[in-house]
């Protein structure tokens, strides 16, 4: 398919220059924003003049104007060269976010696994009997699901399973002496911490999810061809989960993909509460610092990862259904 | 994405409607007639009386410096309701603006104006908050503007699709032939016609600008104490949630209530306004 490979190279061409668009107006916003990294070690000591401050400036390169630091930055990104943290450690960048990155990728996944495997069987029975008992209990859960903060359940299970039935440890990765476990006890000392979060993640997700696939299946059901399948006598299980289903999943690669900021976005809040070594905890300590390579590294990531969620989901949609030349613009 | 489809079907349209009026009507009025609902201080401290469980006197309890509770979440009521309508009005004003220029001139400018559109949308969006945010000093003006600036897309998408299909209909053709200016046409003519999906578009908006004020609020990096906001209230509530668990469930059960019913409000309006919808 040529037609295909030329289209995928033009949206590849774009992604590009978006990510670009992204690394300038971060880079900018974060640099003029008040405040620098020097402020710690300045500002707060005493014995601190103003030639200490402006020779850690130019030990930093934070002297020079704007565009030549970005310029800079960008070029050793290029090198696939995150730069260094500012932080007292003086550790590359990229060091700290891939010691952290299995845990918070890893939690995600596994609740998308279990997010799709709860929505995708709610939304094509609630679809299948629309306005039935079991279609208005999930639409009461998904308006709840819609309008829960993440933080206030993550408060509401501490006190539940933390506190007052004391079951499920409350905070960290790993107990004490994990060292000292047999790898089954490792495995389940680390699911036992991690059920929590997991849990949470899994419920914000849900929602959404389960009521895209409810009116993506309710989509379907109402085409001709699923008239004509019922028409020529196919048993209703063939119809739904045959013709029906298969088509009504498509939408939700899309949307797959969609999903990917929000996540990051919201594991810096539960890794703060929980107390777990990953991504969010590191941004948040990153920002508090000012550690400019630090956060910028976090911010590179971050936009990666929905970039390549929005073209895995393109050409994921266009392998799956031949419908989609993709010649038109998606967003009219 | 496509219609959530007819969520109405619980309450019917209009109970939902009802439903989330009331929710969002006794969350407002809380927080405006906060001063006759509560004869407490929200700031007031007593050492007399800390981390007090719910009572007469203190209906929700007090918390780690002896404030009511019940006064602390009416007046931090006015918190969430500020946030929501100023960060949405100027995410909505941005939108509106940028929509109607992008669909009624089209070409290179909604070519440029689309493109800022993707850009923004593929941002880790919280990520860039959280760092504005810690960099301006947390003020309740720094993330209403912040939370303004990163949400106004959808609602320029929504406006330039209106502007599209209306800026070819007849009666806009009439008045342009009767020589009215393009400012006169989109004030006039198109802006009207978008209002039905702006305001949908705005009431979820609301909903999701609560959610991350508190949000912030909670990390310590929105409204600073000692002015009582829903997500601070948590903040402090999770250093004591076991000896006193009902700092922590009281604010968390506002938002919650209030986000439902602005969510209620929105999709309604949806199902009511959209005629395509109807059967």
């Amino acid at each position: 398919m040529p037609a295909l490979v030329r289209v995928l190279a033009l949206k590849t061409l774009w992604v590009a220059v978006v990510f670009l668009g992204i690394t300038v107006i971060s880079f900018g916003v974060i640099h003029l924003a008040p405040g620098s990294p020097t402020d710690l070690q300045t500002t707060l000591n005493p014995y601190a003049t103003a030639e200490t401050r402006a020779r850690l400036e130019k030990i930093y390169g934070l002297d020079r104007p704007l565009h030549v630091q970005y310029l800079d930055w960008l070029s050793r990104l290029a090198r696939f060269d995150f730069g260094k943290s500012l932080s007292g450690d003086n550790r590359a960048v990229w060091d700290k976010i891939r010691e952290r990155l299995p845990l918070t990728i890893g939690m995600n996944v596994v609740s998308l696994i279990l997010t799709l495997s709860i929505a995708i069987p709610i939304g094509v029975i609630a679809a299948n009997k629309q306005d039935g008992l079991f279609d208005r209990a999930t639409t009461v859960l998904v308006f709840i699901g819609f309008a829960m903060p993440g933080f206030w359940l993550a408060l509401l299970l501490m006190l539940a399973f933390g506190i007052h039935w004391p079951i499920l440890p409350i905070s960290g990765m790993t107990s004490l002496d994990f060292a000292r476990f047999t790898p089954l006890e490792k495995a389940v000392d680390l699911i036992r911490h991690l059920a929590m979060p997991i849990f949470i993640y899994t419920f914000g997700s849900l929602a959404g999810m389960s009521r895209f696939m409810r009116s993506s299946m309710l989509e379907v059901l109402r085409q001709d061809y699923i008239l004509t399948a019922r028409a020529k006598g196919l048993p209703e299980r063939a119809v739904i989960f045959k013709h029906a289903l298969r088509n009504a999943l498509l939408p939700v690669i899309t949307i797959l993909g969609l999903s990917l900021p929000g996540l990051i976005g919201g594991s810096v809040i539960i890794e703060s509460i929980y107390a777990l070594p990953g991504l969010g905890q590191l941004f948040y300590q990153a920002v508090m610092a000012r550690d400019y390579p630090l956060i910028m590294g976090n911010l590179v990531l971050g936009a990666i990862l929905t970039l390549a969620g929005n073209l895995l989901a393109d050409v994921g949609y266009a392998l799956a259904d031949p419908r989609v030349r993709m010649g038109g613009r998606d967003d009219d | 994405m496509t219609s959530p489809g007819r969520l109405g079907h619980f309450f019917g349209r209009y109970g939902m409607f009802a439903a989330g009026l009331l929710l969002v009507g006794v969350m407002s009025l809380g927080a405006l007639f906060a001063p006759l609902l509560t004869p407490h201080d929200p700031t007031r401290l007593d050492v007399d009386a800390i981390l007090a469980p719910p009572s007469l006197e203190h209906p929700m309890g007090t918390d780690a410096l002896g404030r009511d509770v019940m006064a602390r979440l009416l007046y931090g009521g006015r918190v969430s309701l500020w946030v929501g309508f100023v960060a949405v009005g100027l995410a909505v004003a941005i939108g509106l603006m940028l929509g109607l220029v992008s669909g009624y001139f089209g070409g290179l400018v909604d070519e440029a104006v689309m493109r800022g559109v993707d850009v923004m949308l593929c941002f880790p969006s919280f990520f860039l908050i959280l760092a504005v945010i810690a960099f301006l000093e947390p003020s309740l003006v720094n993330i209403m503007v912040v939370i303004g600036l990163t949400s106004w897309m959808g609602v320029a998408r929504l406006v330039r699709a209106e502007t599209l299909t209306l800026r070819r209909r007849e009666f806009v053709l009439a008045s342009r032939l009767a020589g009215s200016g393009t400012t006169h046409i989109l004030f006039h003519h198109i802006l009207p016609n978008a209002v039905a999906p702006v305001l949908v578009s705005a009431t979820l908006g609301v909903a999701g600008a609560i959610l991350v004020e508190s949000s912030l609020s909670f990390l310590g990096l929105g409204v600073q104490p000692p002015t009582p906001s829903w997500g601070n209230m948590l903040m402090e509530g999770k250093d004591v949630l076991e000896i006193a668990p009902w700092l922590s469930i009281f604010p968390g059960m506002a938002i919650l209530l209030t986000v439902l019913g602005y969510n209620l409000l929105g999709e309604s309006l949806r199902d009511i306004l959209d005629p395509r919808l109807r059967r």
